[in-house]
């Protein structure tokens, strides 16, 4: 599954980080690298971004960005 | 000696930045880009300089900031490199570690929080960690001034010892393969380009196309370099930005396992969490926001900073009035004197009169900056402002707008992408701001007395409806590459710092003042002069006969399709660009009327449907002088600014022309 579809409170051990460009590079920078395991935690307001909790600390991404990253849920 | 600041956003980095330089700071830009630089004399230090680079996660090219620390590494030869991580975070700060380990210059680390650490039973091993990254780490506390010596003499001894860091490779395997080949490959050419092959080779495994012109590689090299990476990707099974990614993190894995034991969640973040229950609620989180800024507002503009301002401005026009009296006494040439008084003090005094809404505004600001809530603010406001290509960063400047354009285009630099910022400042001048409601209200009670309420409201969507239309066109036209995407940290929260808000606040006003003192006392003089000469440069008494009442019938005919081609509103939009508010001010000694009975007065001047098109256009055309000088200064060019001026002025005529020919049809 991606990782937009994951409920609020799972976590998932991310698979593959896709996307292209600048973006893919920043997650990857941020700590979004196959085998890590993400939690999430909320979603803002209206629905996006998402709060994700992973290697100790909080990130906020957008559900765009979240969609081409492929997870398996724990 | 130059020392250079490095870390991650939120790392402690400012803080740190300002206990060892104090209030020697000098705040500038770094070439080519509108990214602030900061630098400093070491306290204690002579000769020790500290410069503040930008926060950023990683080395990488893409955003202005990466390619300012980056370029300033590798381009101005710090003596030595202090990374600053924050330990409470330490694996995703260390990632930032390793790449400016690469670079392969002197470097110490900061081990930032250690306070927090050990507050929570959490416990780093600095001295295995030293070990294990070839690097000295030095345990400190910014906030608590810890460990700041023995921080300052590792960094001198590393740098004039030129003690490098005593490890480059973090893995074994096909990565450690594949950058070693693509070393070799490229070493002459870094050596020419006197870029760190080491770093180089790191940076061409994982994709680096700027990097590869910078080499200027040849085909042969190319070649050499993506059968190197094909040969990594087919070993690990991963694409090679994500193979690269992994082995950091996974050698940073491994030694915070050997050296680092923390709760999962410490102490500030479990209080975080739960703040952001009600901060960051699904429902509550917009409305508690609004409730923020409406008492930050408040606060301003009706408590602290307006009271203030107009007490500045009280003091400033007495002053000037006893100055007058003075000079009068002492007989001084009338022009003279009046140049004084009526250009220089009224002029800068004006604008001078706006500092305490700034700093008020920049007090509050700053506390929600550092208390980590503007990084919430973002995160619950940024699906509104997505679709023209901003994000929620550009929330709070935009909105600050309605009070002043002058502090609303001033925060915008807490956006963290260049082009986004630019963009946020472009679009702030459509939010009407608090200098225009005098107009709005002379006008409404002389026209439209029963819908008064309803034609302001309408006025200020009216202005956010263009804003949102123009910034849709320009996110449209401008280029989109090197967009930096919209990922940000949440970070626990934590008390501001008294000193870092009050350095903020000193630099502003300065900023400000400084301002104030250059561009606008030259405006306000040439718009003085305007204003006191006629064409023959005889100073007149009415300024009816002056240059300005010249030049306004010049243009009134531009005004014409919008129902004010007369020489009176043409003059006071003119004057309008010193301040706002001088646009009645004008009206009413132009008509010879008190401001009190201006209303009355408007009726011979403008027919309803023309006063609409005035007030459309007075909501939209240029920014005033101060609101323009500031966007010069953050946008970082005087034609970018202009370009505004133009622009703004462009749009107002054909949207006021459009109101006018609408009203037309209903009123007659």
């Amino acid at each position: 599954m991606t990782l937009d579809l994951l409920p609020i409170g799972a976590s998932a051990r991310v698979t593959t980080v896709g996307g292209e460009g600048a973006v893919r590079f920043r997650l990857l920078d941020m700590g979004i690298t196959p085998g890590v395991t993400v939690m999430v935690r909320k979603t803002a307001p209206m629905g996006d971004p998402i709060e994700l909790h992973l290697r100790g600390y909080e990130l906020s991404i957008r559900l765009e960005d979240a969609k081409n990253i492929l997870v398996d849920m724990l | 000696m130059i020392l250079a600041l490095a870390g991650n956003q939120n790392s402690g980095k400012t803080t740190l930045f300002n206990r060892l330089t104090g209030a020697n700071q000098h705040v500038g830009n770094f070439p080519g880009v509108t990214v602030e630089r900061k630098s400093g004399i070491v306290r204690g230090y002579k000769g020790v300089t500290a410069v503040d680079l930008p926060g950023v996660y990683s080395l990488r090219p893409y955003s202005p900031e990466e390619k300012a620390a980056r370029d300033f590494i590798l381009n101005a030869a710090p003596d030595a490199i202090i990374n600053i991580v924050d330990a409470t975070n330490i694996e995703r700060n260390l990632y930032l570690t390793l790449q400016l380990i690469e670079l392969g210059k002197p470097m110490v680390i900061a081990l930032n929080m250690m306070d927090a650490v050990r507050g929570n039973g959490g416990r780093i091993a600095a001295k295995r960690l030293s070990e294990e990254l070839g690097v000295t780490v030095v345990p400190i506390s910014a906030a608590k001034r810890e460990g700041l010596d023995q921080l300052m003499a590792a960094a001198v001894s590393a740098a004039a010892g030129k003690r490098l860091p005593k490890r480059l490779d973090f893995c074994g395997g096909a990565c450690l393969r594949c950058i070693h080949s693509i070393a070799g490959t490229v070493e002459s050419r870094a050596a020419i380009a006197n870029i760190p092959s080491r770093f180089a080779a790191a940076r061409l495994a994982e994709g680096d196309g700027p990097m590869e012109k910078a080499l200027a590689l040849n085909a042969g090299e190319l070649g050499a370099v993506s059968r190197a990476a094909a040969l990594m990707e087919h070993e690990t099974g991963l694409d090679r930005s994500a193979a690269l990614a992994d082995m950091r993190y996974s050698f940073i894995e491994e030694i915070c396992a050997r050296t680092v034991k923390k709760p999962v969640y410490s102490k500030g973040q479990e209080r975080s969490i739960r703040a952001d229950r009600l901060l960051t609620h699904k429902i509550l989180a917009l409305p508690v926001f609004f409730i923020i800024m409406f008492f930050v507002f408040f606060m301003t503009f009706a408590v602290i900073g307006v009271p203030l301002s107009n007490l500045l401005g009280g003091g400033i026009s007495a002053l000037a009035l006893g100055i007058d009296r003075a000079l009068a006494d002492f007989g001084l040439n009338p022009a003279l004197r009046s140049l004084l008084t009526d250009g220089v003090f009224s002029g800068v005094g004006t604008v001078l009169g706006f500092l305490p809404v700034v700093l008020t505004l920049f007090f509050f600001l700053s506390v929600m900056e550092d208390s980590g809530y503007m990084a919430r603010v973002a995160f619950v406001t940024d699906k509104l402002l997505r679709g023209i290509g901003l994000s929620g960063r550009s929330f709070v400047p935009m909105l600050i707008g309605f009070g002043c354009t002058v502090p609303a285009v001033m925060a915008a630099r807490t956006i963290p992408t260049e082009r986004e910022r630019k963009m946020a400042i472009l679009l702030t001048p459509f939010m009407s701001c608090s200098a225009k409601l005098p107009i709005y209200a002379v006008f409404t009670a002389a026209f439209f007395r029963q819908n008064r309420a309803a034609v302001m409201i309408l006025l200020y969507i009216f202005g956010m409806a263009a804003g949102l239309l123009c910034g849709a066109a320009l996110n449209k036209f401008t280029p989109r590459e090197n967009l930096s995407p919209f990922m940000i940290e949440l970070p626990g929260y934590r008390m501001p710092s008294v000193k870092s808000v009050l350095m903020l606040m000193r630099d502003k006003a300065w900023d400000f003042i400084r301002r104030a003192c250059t561009v606008i006392l030259l405006a306000s003089v040439v718009i003085w002069f305007l204003g006191s000469f006629n064409y023959q440069f005889v100073m007149v008494e009415d300024s009816a006969f002056s240059l300005l009442g010249t030049l306004g019938r010049f243009i009134a005919p531009l005004f014409a399709p919008l129902g004010f081609g007369e020489w009176r509103a043409a003059t006071a939009l003119i004057t309008g660009f010193a301040a706002k508010e001088a646009v009645v001010s004008t009206l009413a000694v132009l008509t010879g009327n008190a401001v009190s009975a201006l209303p009355d007065a408007l009726g011979g001047i403008f027919t309803p449907p023309a006063a609409l098109g005035f007030l459309v256009f007075t909501l939209l055309y240029t920014p005033c002088i101060a609101a323009v000088a500031a966007m010069r200064r953050e946008l970082g060019s005087a034609v970018s600014a202009a370009r505004v001026v133009l622009l703004q002025c462009v749009i107002a005529w054909a949207a006021a022309f459009i109101v006018y020919r609408i009203a037309m049809m209903f009123f007659v």
